[in-house]
């Protein structure tokens, strides 16, 4: 039995076949409506996240199978203090497959060793957000036909972002990457992830403060939000959240095939007129997220679909 | 130059660094055994100037080699039979480490979870880095247990 964890539990050959079985699943919705009958998928989620949530239930349901589950720890056994691993076990009892987020760091791991069902991580923390990475990983090959030969600019909160760290680690294992890393200095990429994953793999990066300076050189750009929960100090997140803007006048500056992503929910840093952009692929970015659930769910419950 | 006699059966700790044979003494737990153990400080070393060692009059299965390699893998152990050295046994980083240091990451599952073992992986041998099985945070205190 597997679970998933991190996005680098798979091997770049189980994400290539992964990332096709999701490919497939966007061709012949058809073909996979009835995959998942009788099988259950629980979302334990013990802090709320809509998006996420709801794009695991749709996977199971677009499966064909069904969904329960919590949505806060408040309407769990949590709030009556019952363990993870106590959780886990009566919840394996219930359904076949189980999403898990929780506040706490490493909580879906623990959820994993006493399982008697797959657990993914939907999230732990500052720590992974494995499908968040499937996610952006399905948008980039099926939108620019490649994970190699590709520059990414970064932009925003590139200290916390823990969606950013996931997809460096995850892009790093492909040939002639190379990185442009756009933040203000307050928000610049944490030195273990300069030094210990880019610099020592070799792969090309550059800082730089301005969206402005990147733009031209750029296949993706990824952008992020400034995030509130992050900050001490309210001052600081007010001179931070409207750092970076993206608008029509920038986008001009980009090439005509690249594309721009973001892991959504956005607040300012994209502007709504760049919406109607045919090189924006964050609502695209979404509904990959939704084909990447069902291959991951067929995957780890092993249905063969013929 | 102090003389501290020969032991007939056990082990002994050379090449300790000078001022950490006392904490080492705890943190091998040797505190709990009913047997002999002789702790010199500041003895002199021409590898390391000064250094410190326990002569510890037990059996070797007493003695943590895990916890030992964490705390210092330069650290030589010499196992004594009949007054003389018959093994000379080479140190190593532990891959894990299980229920020898705690997590201090507030955000990590360990800070709730009843009963959950706490568990560190090398996860970098050069740097000597440990990391927490579970939220993967780096550990940053002395090598000491506790």
């Amino acid at each position: 039995m597997r679970h998933l964890m991190s996005p680098l539990d798979l091997s770049i050959e189980e994400l290539d076949k992964l990332l096709t079985l999701a490919n497939d699943i966007e061709k012949n919705p058809e073909k996979y409506s009835h995959a998942c009958e009788g099988k259950k998928l629980a979302t334990c989620f013990y802090e709320p996240s809509t998006r996420t949530r709801l794009s695991f239930e749709a996977a199971m349901l677009n499966l064909g199978g069904s969904v329960l589950g919590f949505s806060s720890a408040d309407s769990s056994s949590a709030a009556k203090g019952e363990s993870v691993s106590d959780t886990i076990r009566v919840i394996s009892c219930y359904a076949d497959i189980c999403a898990m987020r929780h506040p706490k760091e490493g909580a879906p791991l623990v959820a994993s060793q006493r399982s008697g069902i797959p657990v993914i991580n939907a999230g732990d923390g500052g720590h992974q957000h494995p499908t968040q990475t499937l996610t952006d990983l399905l948008t980039i090959r099926s939108l620019k036909g490649r994970l190699d030969n590709l520059t990414i600019g970064l932009c925003g909160d590139l200290k916390f972002g823990r969606t950013v760290h996931s997809l460096i680690h995850a892009l790093i294992r492909y040939p002639k990457i190379k990185f442009i890393l756009i933040s203000p200095e307050e928000l610049r990429i944490p030195d273990y992830i300069r030094e210990d994953v880019l610099s020592r793999n070799g792969v090309p990066f550059q800082e730089v403060e301005r969206l402005e300076d990147a733009m031209a050189d750029l296949d993706i750009l990824y952008m992020t939000r400034v995030q509130k929960e992050r900050f001490f100090n309210e001052d600081d997140y007010v001179r931070m959240k409207d750092f970076y803007i993206l608008d029509k006048k920038k986008m001009s500056l980009a090439r005509d095939d690249m594309i721009v992503m973001h892991p959504l929910p956005r607040v300012n840093e994209i502007s709504v007129e760049v919406d109607d952009d045919p090189r924006a692929a964050y609502f695209k970015q979404a509904q990959y997220g939704v084909y990447v659930r069902m291959a991951l769910i067929l995957t780890l419950l092993e249905v063969e679909v013929c | 130059m102090l003389n501290v006699g020969a032991i007939t059966e056990g082990f002994v700790l050379d090449h300790i660094q000078a001022g950490q044979s006392l904490p080492l003494y705890y943190d091998l737990k040797l505190d709990q055994l009913d047997c002999c153990v002789a702790i010199i400080r500041n003895a002199r070393s021409n590898k390391m100037g000064k250094k410190d060692i326990l002569k510890v009059e037990c059996d070797i299965d007493n003695l943590d080699l895990d916890v030992l390699g964490f705390i210092d893998h330069n650290i030589t152990v010499n196992i004594i039979k009949g007054e003389k050295i018959v093994e000379k046994r080479k140190l190593r980083l532990p891959q894990e480490i299980k229920n020898v240091i705690r997590c201090k990451n507030p955000r990590c599952i360990t800070s709730i979870e009843q009963e959950l073992d706490q568990i560190f992986l090398l996860t970098d041998e050069k740097t000597e880095t440990y990391r927490c099985k579970y939220c993967e945070e780096k550990y940053q205190g002395r090598k000491r247990v506790g």
